[in-house]
């Protein structure tokens, strides 16, 4: 292929072949400076921000939903061109047609559309009820399949944040591939792809794929389509920066008008996009304040996207969030850093356009990094509470040197592999499952292997687990049959056209499982191990407390006695997984991750053996209990860096909250003290740290009087929200965590 | 050997360069009355630990030290279990770590210098700058931190130099111009933090039922303190 669009670019096998990764590889200048270079926001930036805060100000005042527009059907074409400031825009399109509206997006289900309008006070048009009467949406497919187990496990809690009636998400479309290519080669080698599978024997997954490939061929037309409405003609590659920019964001602006995904993640653009920024500025077209402005324009319309949700999926996923995440940074295999300008530019946003929880910017950390860099990262922690680091150095090897992540920790390569993401079980409750014979006290319901409950007065380590296996085994089994059932389905009335289209055709799938309350299980058969836990039973003689006497290592303090039990609870839950196989031959994979979800199962949980008791939250993701780690920060650190990535490779999430004083006494200090933690971390083949530098009094403040601070950004677990955006539930949770103070 | 320990914290970034483990001794002879540990007063308290165990928590630590950071012994006053510290500091130099001693430097004989072989920085304690401040408020002679600066510029030990700034006792220009001339041609001293008077140990007091001695004087404005910082010469 050559085109006229690609003059000063060094050639390879990416003119032949759909490889953006090699494109990258050839033509990406590292910076190894520091952010000296940066500019602020150019007059137009403030013009539209000004614009924008008061919006979001507005919707703020609406109680979190500005305007619903409930006449419409979510998807490429549906709505007219809609605009912030038309004169001001340098990068167009919206989700819907006004900014902040948010569009209804019927496929994944009908009734969750319907109860979102009516929660903020609308009502679901007649026009689009009419259309989805004769339609199956996913949801309807996935209870059609359902079996009265995989009900009762959902309704007691056992597994819970099931995708089963919304877009499952966490699929990242390579969006760089609409401003590389242009779309017409896009569809061009879809159609040869299509071709060739004539060719061979059509059975079952052929002619699913097939039918796949004709719906992907169809949404890149609309695609176009799409663009032509603001004026664009996507068909060819990109030819400047702005149009790089603008391509691509049309791309994953495709993406969220016709999914609903729980995550639409970005990818890893900004490098990508320097090298179209460092042509243009070559070539005179540019100068670094331009440069700044396109990435605040495409930031701040990455922060204008938003999905219709219910108040009870709110109190799952707190914050209103997207999950559209940006990688940042990392390592190429070749040893050079994938640090550009670009890369500084992005996180300048934070700056320029103020902190905010999107994009979800995620640094791939890694010990080569420059240093510069590592340091504006972490100034830009101490500053902002904005971002997260993940671990390229572990990550690399896995996955190469273009992958993403989706979500909060979830690796892939981008355009190469998938996931089917799948929630999480309750591991603590399941504990107390297998201690009542299948009996859940909370919802009084019969579950999994029935027997009678723990006979003795005190708890046997031994006897526990014996137990506890023989549940785990159940569940487990239970899980991935649910998981496959619920994908089968999205696959079939909810398929990710777009995103599916900006994927080669033969990709990886993953299967991600998850599990919560990981520091209660390990907490709770720690004080058995080590402790005695008494048992108190109710009228009927299943246990509904405990009195734990004597004290036990806890999850936290870097103690292997309790660490090692945490470690090989995901050793054992990652090998069921695996021995029931899941659809399309996925990949069974795991995380230790809750979002904001914590809250909920503990809300279904009743009291434990580790002195939580019923109801109360659980830590967040693979986070030690609040307030049990008695040996300081970096303790805490190293028992969750002891958990096993090889068994978890859908990640494992941590979430660090440090006083400012806590980190060193000058700004200067607290910078290069986060790169040392961060590197001590890391280093020890951790995966994923959180970082927020503040003081609890400030959220208590923002607790009692939210409008003192409209904009407070706090990262929770994976991602970052504001914190008004909480419920007061999760805000109240968010407040009781450790704190790491100085003594 | 078993000494007797108030805590650890394994995140420690203001007592010394970098990123520091804190071992906090148990057992104080002085009695200041602005003290933010008085739990570790109690010679009898804490906790009996052995060396190796403390050594084992941090190595654990080793990979956020880098080139600055490393171990310091506070307290409490850690030369109160002499014996116990110069072990555990020749055990962590052994192992290639750096070593700081956080001290009032109270007392100073062959115990004590042996537990400065093993120590890479002090971090000395001038707590006021009159002999009758001394004695009133901390209980101690103002002649034993002295005797101690003066032999860490003998052996040329690094020291950095600390004072808490009290508003209403010691937070004026005289007190820093008599600090200036105490420190005034000593070569080992390379810092001198002055260190704002915070109250958030007031519930310690209360928790242990004994008045917190300071409570009388506000919390000092950091910026002021700043202020005054930039006032001292060494």
């Amino acid at each position: 292929m050559i085109f006229e669009q690609w003059k000063g670019f060094v050639g390879g096998d990416w003119q032949e072949n759909i490889n953006v990764r090699d494109f990258i590889q050839k033509n990406y200048k590292p910076y190894e400076g520091d952010a000296s270079f940066l500019s602020g926001p150019t007059e137009r930036t403030e013009h539209l921000m000004t614009k924008l805060n008061r919006l979001l100000e507005l919707e703020r005042q609406f109680g979190g939903v500005l305007s619903i527009d409930t006449e419409t059907v979510s998807s490429l074409t549906s709505y007219a061109p809609g605009y912030l400031d038309k004169e001001n825009e340098l990068i167009v399109g919206l989700q819907t047609r006004h900014p902040l509206e948010r569009g209804v997006n019927p496929f994944g289900g009908i009734r969750m559309a319907r109860s979102a309008c009516e929660a903020y006070g609308y009502h679901l048009s007649h026009k689009v009820e009419e259309e989805f009467t004769y339609r199956t949406t996913h949801n309807d497919g996935v209870f059609r399949a359902y079996t009265d187990e995989m009900r009762k496990a959902r309704h007691a809690g056992v597994i819970t944040g099931l995708p089963d009636a919304y877009g499952r998400g966490r699929i990242i479309g390579d969006y760089r591939r609409v401003a590389l290519y242009g779309v017409d080669v896009l569809i061009e080698r879809k159609k040869a792809d299509k071709a060739k599978i004539g060719e061979g024997l059509m059975n079952a997954d052929t002619i699913r794929q097939s039918e796949e490939l004709f719906q992907q061929i169809a949404f890149l037309e609309k695609l176009k389509e799409m663009a032509k409405m603001y004026g664009c003609d996507i068909s060819g590659p990109a030819d400047t920066a702005r149009e790089a920019i603008q391509w691509l964001y049309f791309g994953y602006l495709a993406a969220i008008k016709e999914q609903n995904g729980a995550a639409m993640s970005l990818g890893r653009t900004s490098t990508f996009l320097d090298i179209y920024i460092q042509r243009d500025i070559d070539r005179g077209f540019l100068k670094e304040a331009d440069a700044q402005e396109l990435m605040d324009q495409l930031v701040m319309k990455l922060r204008m996207a938003r999905h219709l949700r219910t108040p009870e999926y709110n109190e799952l996923f707190g914050g209103d969030p997207m999950w559209i995440t940006e990688s940042i940074g990392g390592v190429g295999e070749d040893g050079r850093p994938l640090v550009t300008k670009n890369s500084f530019r992005i996180l300048n946003t934070l700056y320029t356009l103020g902190p905010a929880p999107e994009p979800n910017l995620t640094v791939l950390w890694s010990e080569k990094l420059p240093e510069p860099f590592k340091k504006f990262c972490a100034k830009v922690s101490v500053d902002t509470d904005s971002i997260q680091y993940e671990n390229d150095d572990l990550m690399r090897p896995i996955y190469g040197d273009d992958y993403g992540i989706a979500c909060c920790v979830s690796a892939m390569k981008i355009g190469k592999q998938m996931q089917f993401f799948g929630a999480r079980c309750n591991l603590p409750k399941l504990l107390l499952l297998a201690l009542n014979g299948g009996h859940d006290q909370l919802s009084g319901t019969e579950l999994g292997p029935q027997m009678e409950p723990y006979a003795g007065e005190y708890l046997d380590y031994d006897l526990v687990m014996e137990r506890f296996n023989l549940y785990r085994q159940w569940l487990c089994r239970l899980y991935v049959n649910t998981m496959n059932v619920i994908h089968y389905m999205h696959d079939k009335y909810a398929y990710e056209k777009i995103q599916m289209a900006l994927h080669d055709t033969e990709v990886e799938r993953f299967m991600a499982f998850g599990v919560a309350g990981l520091s209660v299980i390990a907490d709770s058969l720690s004080a058995i191990k080590y402790a005695k836990v008494k048992v108190i039973r109710d009228a009927d003689g299943y246990i509904r407390d405990f009195e734990t006497i004597g004290d036990f290592p806890k999850f936290g303090n870097d103690d292997d006695r309790v660490d090692s039990i945490a470690r090989q609870m995901l050793c054992d839950v990652s090998d069921e997984l695996k021995k029931t196989p899941a659809y399309r031959n996925a990949i069974h994979t795991l995380s230790a991750l809750t979002i904001t979800s914590n809250v909920m199962y503990g809300k279904k949980t009743g009291s434990t053996p580790d002195g939580r008791k019923k109801g109360e939250p659980f830590a967040p993701g693979a986070n030690p209990m609040h307030n049990r780690e008695t040996h300081g920060a970096l303790a805490s650190l190293n028992s969750v860096a002891k958990l096993p990535y090889d068994k978890c490779r859908d990640g494992i999430s941590n979430t660090f909250s440090i006083t400012p004083s806590a980190l060193g006494r000058t700004e200067e200090e607290r910078v290069d003290n986060l790169v040392m933690l961060l590197g001590g971390y890391f280093r020890q083949m951790a995966h994923h740290l959180n970082v927020n530098v503040m003081n609890r009094q400030q959220l208590v403040d923002a607790y009692n009087d939210p409008s003192k601070y409209p904009n407070l950004t706090i990262r929770v677990s994976g991602y970052a929200v504001n914190f008004h955006k909480l419920s007061r539930e999760q805000q109240r949770e968010v407040i009781s965590r450790t704190f790491h103070e100085s003594m | 050997m078993t000494g007797r320990i108030h805590s650890v914290q394994s995140l420690g970034t203001v007592d010394g360069p970098g990123i520091r483990f804190v071992v906090f001794f148990q057992g104080c002879p002085l009695r200041c009355g602005y003290c933010h540990n008085p739990d570790t007063w109690d010679p009898a308290g804490g906790e009996a630990t052995e060396t190796g165990e403390l050594l084992r928590q941090i190595l654990r630590c080793r990979p956020y030290f880098g080139e600055n950071g490393g171990v310091t012994l506070s307290g409490g006053e850690p030369l109160l279990q002499p014996e116990f510290a110069e072990e555990l500091l020749k055990d962590c130099k052994a192992e290639g770590l750096h070593t700081a001693l956080d001290t009032s430097g109270y007392r100073l004989d062959a115990a004590a210098e042996r537990v400065l072989d093993y120590t890479d920085l002090v971090l000395l304690d001038l707590k006021m700058t009159t002999g009758e401040e001394y004695l009133r408020y901390t209980g101690c002679a103002m002649e034993k931190p002295l005797r101690f600066l003066e032999y860490l510029e003998e052996r040329g030990i690094p020291v950095w130099i600390r004072q808490v700034i009290v508003p209403g006792i010691n937070d004026n220009n005289e007190n820093i111009e008599r600090l200036n001339r105490l420190l005034a041609g000593k070569k080992c001293v390379k810092k001198v933090e002055l260190l704002p008077f915070h109250k958030i140990c007031a519930v310690k007091y209360q928790k242990m039922g004994i008045p917190f001695p300071f409570d009388i004087y506000p919390a000092a404005d950091p910026a002021s303190v700043e202020q005054l910082s930039k006032l001292v010469i060494f």
